[in-house]
């Protein structure tokens, strides 16, 4: 082949081909292409994850899905929609003891915020995001708490039904301050779980508060 | 370039604490402090890349007479890369500089056998004022009581149907108990600056948060027992003992009569009419009500939770009776 080291090729001959630059040490196309599929399997996919984590949340087994692909389209719809229910309690405009839309939208965000910064003060080992992931998610079972206390308002408003809502709030408490702390206690400091519980068990405390006192007009 | 490295190495300086990390979306170990190796790793490929990145563009840019969409869309995909990393970049610095939280972090570093000590003494008076009693300067522990005070100040709210006008529930029982413990150990703080008192901002947060405890006692009975004559005893006894224990620990800190005088006198006064604050205001609205409603007829303490059909019961009673006299 030495012949062919001093080919040239004349400037007049077009020269065909496909230049490809390789892209360095990154992962297959693949992973960039999402932009190019249909918005139905996008929002397909990120359905499908929302659900399995909602199913993580429900039976609290050791999993790191929720901690490894967090994301926050699962607290934000039940924080809305717990607003939202929570939201009919003060149609007259005297009494105006209710929750607010924003107020329950607040609470929620700014306390998960302040466990989430309490925790990493305390040496904790889980980023930002995946604790309020884990801390917006574990809202599920008093969202269904809420759903329940309105149909059971429904049929009537007595002491019968006041003990009902009561049982149901405090077992829907007790599982969600159960689920988080499965998911949050395990990235402290083994002797500091404790700190670490508390203000979570508050937080839920306060939302349960909430849903438990509330009476629609 | 050089730029690009020089303020690499500025954000690696201020980035070995533990700041809300945008760095590490996607990973499992989130604390920056066993990520620093690996965010060293990735900030150094991240450079690489956008060297060749742009290597790259000037190649597609000679490339794009023939007109591939494959290229097209690299090309874009590079810029887009390019731009994310200098946001990110952007964003993390700002976020190093305002949102470095590790100037709190001694203030948490507690256990919490340590927590509940602290709690018990603080039901304790000293005896020792004359030498400087040793306050621990933590965060944790009046963070969580004020916290746990406005539950239960909403739960005393709601129990006596309390309305609010301007606001709402929520902010007002989280703007009183933030308020009073920031107000007022400021302003302590700033009297103990006038009086030359030995005592830092931090240890008289500590300090009143601690406080508190008597405070979060006294009101979870009492809203749950309605008796007037408890709430005198458990505020005479439980607040009282949690402001002597206050003014007992200023006490050691401070020199002359008048300056503890007036150090101790103000803290005392604000500490327990603040609890009589908290009683009182969210209970009146229940008095005026039954007072009106249902008159002379039930013994004046037996306030029970605002049930309808109480209230409308007393209502009916009262109409029955205005149209029986009529008839």
């Amino acid at each position: 082949f030495a012949g062919l080291a001093d080919v040239s090729i004349s400037e007049d001959i077009p020269v065909e081909g496909e230049i490809t630059v390789p892209v360095g040490s990154r992962s297959p196309d693949e992973d960039y292409s999402t932009l190019d599929e249909p918005v139905r399997d996008t929002i397909m996919r990120d359905l499908k994850a929302v659900g399995k984590k909602f199913v993580h949340v429900m039976y609290p087994k050791k999993s790191s899905a929720l901690l490894r692909d967090w994301d926050l389209w699962g607290p934000l719809v039940l924080c809305v929609s717990l607003a939202l229910m929570l939201q009919g309690g003060s149609a007259d405009s005297k009494e105006d003891g209710g929750p607010q839309f924003a107020e329950v939208f607040v609470i929620i965000w700014f306390g998960a915020v302040v466990i989430t910064l309490n925790s990493k003060l305390l040496g904790g080992t889980i980023s930002f995001f995946q604790s309020l992931c884990v801390l917006g998610y574990c809202v599920l079972p008093l969202t269904v708490a809420m759903l329940v206390c309105r149909l059971v308002l429904l049929a009537g408003s007595g002491t019968v039904s006041f003990i009902v809502r009561l049982i149901v709030v405090i077992a829907m408490f007790g599982w969600s301050t159960l689920a988080s702390t499965a998911f949050l206690a395990d990235s402290q400091p083994p002797n500091r779980k404790a700190l670490v519980v508390y203000p979570i068990f508050l937080f839920y405390f306060v939302i349960s508060w909430m849903i438990l006192t509330f009476t629609p007009q | 370039g050089t730029a690009d490295w020089g303020g690499f190495e500025d954000n690696m300086q201020g980035g070995g604490s533990a700041v809300i990390d945008m760095e590490n979306m996607d990973d499992t170990s989130g604390s920056s402090f066993e990520d620093m190796g690996e965010m060293h790793q990735r900030m150094k490929e991240e450079e690489e890349e956008e060297a060749e990145g742009e290597a790259g563009a000037a190649e597609e840019e000679d490339g794009e007479f023939l007109g591939m969409k494959g290229l097209r869309g690299q090309l874009g995909r590079q810029v887009a890369d390019q731009m994310w990393q200098v946001g990110k970049r952007q964003a993390s610095k700002a976020f190093s500089l305002y949102a470095n939280i590790d100037i709190l972090r001694p203030y948490f570093d507690v256990e919490p056998v340590q927590v509940r000590t602290r709690l018990l003494e603080s039901m304790i008076p000293v005896k020792m004022i004359n030498f400087p009693q040793k306050i621990a300067g933590e965060l944790y522990g009046p963070l969580m009581l004020v916290f746990t005070l406005v539950a239960i100040l909403l739960h005393g709210m709601k129990t006596s149907d309390t309305i609010i006008r301007e606001g709402t529930l929520m902010g007002t029982a989280i703007g009183t108990c933030f308020g009073y413990w920031l107000g007022v150990s400021s302003f302590i703080y700033f009297l103990a600056y006038l009086c030359n008192a030995q005592i830092t901002m931090v240890q008289m947060l500590s300090l009143l948060g601690y406080g508190l405890f008597g405070h979060c006692i006294t009101l979870f009975v009492t809203y749950n027992i309605h008796f007037h004559s408890l709430f005198y005893i458990f505020w005479l006894v439980v607040g009282g003992l949690s402001t002597l224990r206050m003014v007992a620990v200023l006490v050691s800190r401070t020199v002359g009569h008048t300056q503890r005088l007036i150090l101790c006198g103000t803290l005392a006064a604000l500490h327990m009419l603040f609890l009589l604050y908290l009683h009182f205001a969210y209970h009146k609205v229940v008095e005026g009500i039954l007072d009106t409603l249902e008159g002379p007829n039930m013994p004046p303490f037996q306030r029970v939770a605002r049930d309808i059909p109480v209230v409308s019961n007393a209502v009916l009673n009262t109409t029955a009776k205005a149209v029986a006299l009529t008839l």
